[in-house]
């Protein structure tokens, strides 16, 4: 769970310092806190639980059996591109199932991780409220309906298109300099 | 309070009324066509972002003048985005159009406002009826249903207080401050309003506890943690018409004497937190909450808390941990949360649905609620209707109506002409219905008495395709998952229900798996503590009493009838159906299991195979070559082309 904290995620954690001190020392501030420093950095790094421990005075260990039990926080960062695929009750009858696991294998990671360039994380959710769609993937921001085995490789491919497509622009760009 | 006060309140409420009415005035008679888009978290997935960007653009290029007006979801999912378009000069009356994707937002704004074609091909129906185009109101989905709750949603913009207020909102809060506490309670409890979480407990009853609790300070909190995998309808209420569960929650507040209230939602509904923040920052701004409600002494200050997603937080005393920074376990009861719940204070929880019917309850009154539903369990039940059904979304029903109807007129049937299996009532708590019980009405005692529940509302219909000992194995991977871990029953009994379930689907079972399934349920029921694990076998129990020859086929034919279960089936291609050379099939396999036959067919290695059904879908339909068969050692040979030199 050890990684690097990239040049980013310092800065953010700073911000995080100071945004730290202006909730007051109270247990049920426990929760907001830790969903204030994962919207700032998108996952909790262990550097971060000490500080909340410290902030509210209680054990680092208390701070962690809360941010384990709940589904929302991650102790992982996610990738540029997360997918979520919905795993609801709608899904799982059209296999949802089938497409996770796709994803899975195609990413050479299991739910829950990121690939190791921290391009893809895979995670299974709830509904996502869209059930007429069913099997539903999002990928970033965008959602994907009537999902199929087929589809998990085309979409892939289309972000590794356009990431090539990014970099071609990029090195056309920079020589004119 | 005295009768000079009465005509104060009415003093404070009437321009902000007489505000709210000229706005829509002025909105309804501005002689510009008026474009509703329907702009939920279902209307957003399904494209409704790019579909009002498509109408922005294209009125501006074309310099069409109209109003863009964002509503909330009236919950027909099956026909995301929907766009109801009224256009005075066109001659028509408003109508519904649905799954308008950007192309079809930009065809209509140029063909129809423009030009005044409305484009029957893409109509849904007209909203009234008339002489030109039929009404939705012809069809079931819109003609059976009975609108209390969500009577609103769908039609008004959530992010416009004044929407509401035109509508008749906050009349009812004004009212009630009229009355005594006594009163109003008096009232709910006449209505017969019953708990919409899922237990069905009379809120009257609750919220007198409450009041008569000893206590100086109490709070009111809006369960709308749903957790639920199937159930949404919390989340529409509230990203649709977040006034009204705000003003349910005013007028509880005033009944029981709380002063705080807080809405606890899921942080996963980003849009529904964002959407009740700005509600009540606006109520505010009015005077409808905050110091001093309307002139009077009465205050209330609403929070937003987000829960972090466990299934267990929306039982109230885990969810009461929650709030107060712990891991969220529930506790023992008594005392129960309206004598100490959170921070000791007396507390009332009530669903989003319970609050959001209050307001329509205090409008009417209590007798014409009863007028609605059945006797035991007055008023509308709100179900998400998903699977494999023809018109799936959010349906609003008086209760009493039966299942047959809301599967089968309502919401259409099943998808595909297929036949009716099964009927998952309640979510992971509730449980699988067959065929034999469609004529059961709908309400908490005839679920309850059957063997399902009410619960969360989450309803999933299942076709002749579905295996019952998967979808009990779905739910139970799910509340094993949830499980809290404070009660020992609960936390390793549905772990090994869960290995069972898992071993029949894999073909591994043992001769007395299905009685000790049972038995291991019976005993995490008892010793559980909570909902949550005292209903988690139920899927279990009621798939095994109805499908029990499902069951059986699983361990001792290692079979599954509905031939879903993976391990279980084998694919392979029917040789005198494949087509020579044809390569649809091979194309599409993400696992390169498909190999070509000496005679230039297909074959499946069922080393490789992973069993995704991909190749069904690509096999075109003048072949249709692709079969399964469970158990999977009956498939056929078929031997590889020997390789090439």
């Amino acid at each position: 769970m050890n990684q690097e904290l990239t040049d980013e995620e310092q800065a953010a954690l700073k911000n995080i310092v100071s945004k730290l001190s202006t909730f007051e020392k109270q247990r049920g501030n426990l929760i907001p806190i830790l969903q204030m420093i994962q919207e700032k950095i998108a996952y909790l790094p262990p550097e971060t639980l000490k500080m909340v421990a410290e902030h509210l005075g209680i054990l680092e260990c208390e701070v962690y059996g809360v941010a384990t039990f709940y589904n929302q926080f991650r102790f992982h960062p996610p990738g540029k591109h997360p997918i979520k695929v919905c795993l609801g009750t709608a899904c799982h009858v059209r296999a949802g199932d089938i497409i996770l696991e796709n994803f899975e294998r195609k990413l050479e990671i299991s739910e829950g991780e990121t690939t190791p360039d921290r391009e893809f994380s895979i995670e299974r959710v709830a509904c996502v409220g869209c059930c007429a769609l069913a099997p539903v993937a999002i990928i970033g921001e965008t959602l994907h309906g009537n999902m199929a085995p087929s589809k998990v490789e085309g979409l892939l491919m289309r972000i590794e298109i356009e990431k090539e497509m990014a970099e071609r622009k990029k090195q056309k760009n920079e020589p004119v300099q | 309070m005295s009768p000079s006060n009465n005509e104060k309140l009415d003093q404070v409420f009437r321009p902000i009324r007489e505000e709210a009415k000229r706005r829509r005035k002025a909105f309804r008679e501005a002689q510009v066509p008026k474009i509703h888009i329907g702009m939920a978290t279902c209307g957003i997935a399904s494209g409704a972002l790019e579909t009002k960007k498509a109408f922005e653009e294209t009125l501006a290029e074309r310099n069409i003048e109209a109003l863009i007006h964002p509503v909330g979801c009236i919950g027909h999912c099956y026909a995301e985005p929907i766009v109801i378009i009224d256009h005075p000069d066109s001659g028509f009356p408003p109508i519904f159009y649905h799954e308008v994707t950007a192309g079809k937002a930009q065809m209509l704004a140029k063909l129809f406002l423009e030009e005044g074609d409305p484009r029957f091909e893409h109509v849904l129906g007209a909203t009234v009826e008339n002489d030109l185009i039929p009404s939705v109101m012809e069809f079931s989905r819109f003609n059976q249903e009975k609108r209390v709750v969500m009577e609103k949603c769908g039609y008004i913009d959530p992010e416009d207080i004044y929407d509401y207020i035109a509508e008749g909102g906050y009349s009812a809060l004004v009212k009630v401050l009229k009355l005594t506490p006594d009163k109003i309670i008096r009232e709910v409890r006449n209505s017969g309003l019953r708990g919409r979480g899922g237990a069905g407990f009379p809120t009257g009853k609750k919220w007198e506890l409450a009041m008569r609790a000893e206590g100086q300070i109490k709070m009111v909190i809006c369960n709308a943690d749903e957790g639920d995998p199937g159930a949404y309808m919390d989340r529409t209420i509230l990203e649709s018409n977040p006034h009204q569960v705000l003003e349910g929650m005013a007028i509880c507040a005033h009944a029981v004497g709380a002063n705080k209230a807080i809405v606890y939602v899921r942080a996963e509904y980003p849009l529904a937190v964002k959407i009740v923040t700005k509600a009540i920052q606006q109520a505010k701004e009015l005077g409808l909450l905050g110091k001093g409600i309307l002139g009077t002494t009465f205050d209330l200050e609403i929070d937003v808390f987000q829960g972090s997603g466990a299934f267990v937080c929306g039982e109230e005393t885990a969810l009461i941990r929650s709030i107060e920074g712990y891991r969220g376990m529930p506790r023992h009861r008594p005392p129960y949360p309206v004598e100490k719940g959170l921070w000791g204070l007396p507390t009332v929880i009530n669903n989003v649905k319970t609050l959001a019917t209050v307001p329509s309850i205090l409008e009417n009154g209590a007798t014409w609620f009863r007028g609605i539903g059945t006797e035991n369990s007055p008023g509308t039940a709100i179900f998400s209707v998903v699977g494999n059904v023809v018109h799936a979304g959010l349906v609003e029903i008086p209760m009493g109506v039966t299942l047959r109807t809301l599967i089968f007129d309502i919401c259409g049937g099943i998808l595909n002409k297929k036949k009716f299996r099964a009927v998952q009532i309640g979510g992971p708590s509730g449980g699988c219905l067959p065929a034999d019980f469609l004529d059961t009405p709908i309400d908490f005692d005839s679920l309850t008495e059957a063997g399902a529940m009410m619960g969360s509302g989450g309803m999933v219909v299942m076709d002749e395709d579905t295996c019952m000992v998967d979808v009990a194995k779905y739910f139970l991977d799910f509340t094993q998952k949830e499980s809290c871990g404070k009660c020992t029953f609960c936390r390793i009994g549905t772990h090994h229900l869960l290995r069972i379930l898992e071993r029949l689907t894999k073909g591994e079972g043992q001769d007395n798996d299905l009685e000790m399934l049972e038995s291991l349920s019976e005993d995490i029921k008892t010793g559980s503590l909570c909902g949550l694990g005292k209903t988690a076998p139920n899927p279990v129990l009621t798939s095994l009493e109805y499908f029990r020859d499902e069951y059986e086929a699983h361990v001792k034919e290692k079979r599954c009838p509905a031939l879903m279960c993976r391990p279980l089936i084998a694919y392979y291609f029917d040789l005198d159906l494949c087509a020579r050379g044809c390569d649809a099939c091979a194309t599409c396999c993400p696992v390169e299991a498909v190999f070509t036959t000496s005679n230039r067919k297909k074959g499946v290695d069922q080393e490789l195979c992973v069993k995704c059904g991909e190749c069904v879908v690509a096999c075109p339909p003048e072949y249709d070559a692709v079969r399964k068969v469970s158990p999977p050692d009956l498939v056929p040979v078929v031997e590889r082309a020997p390789e090439k030199k």
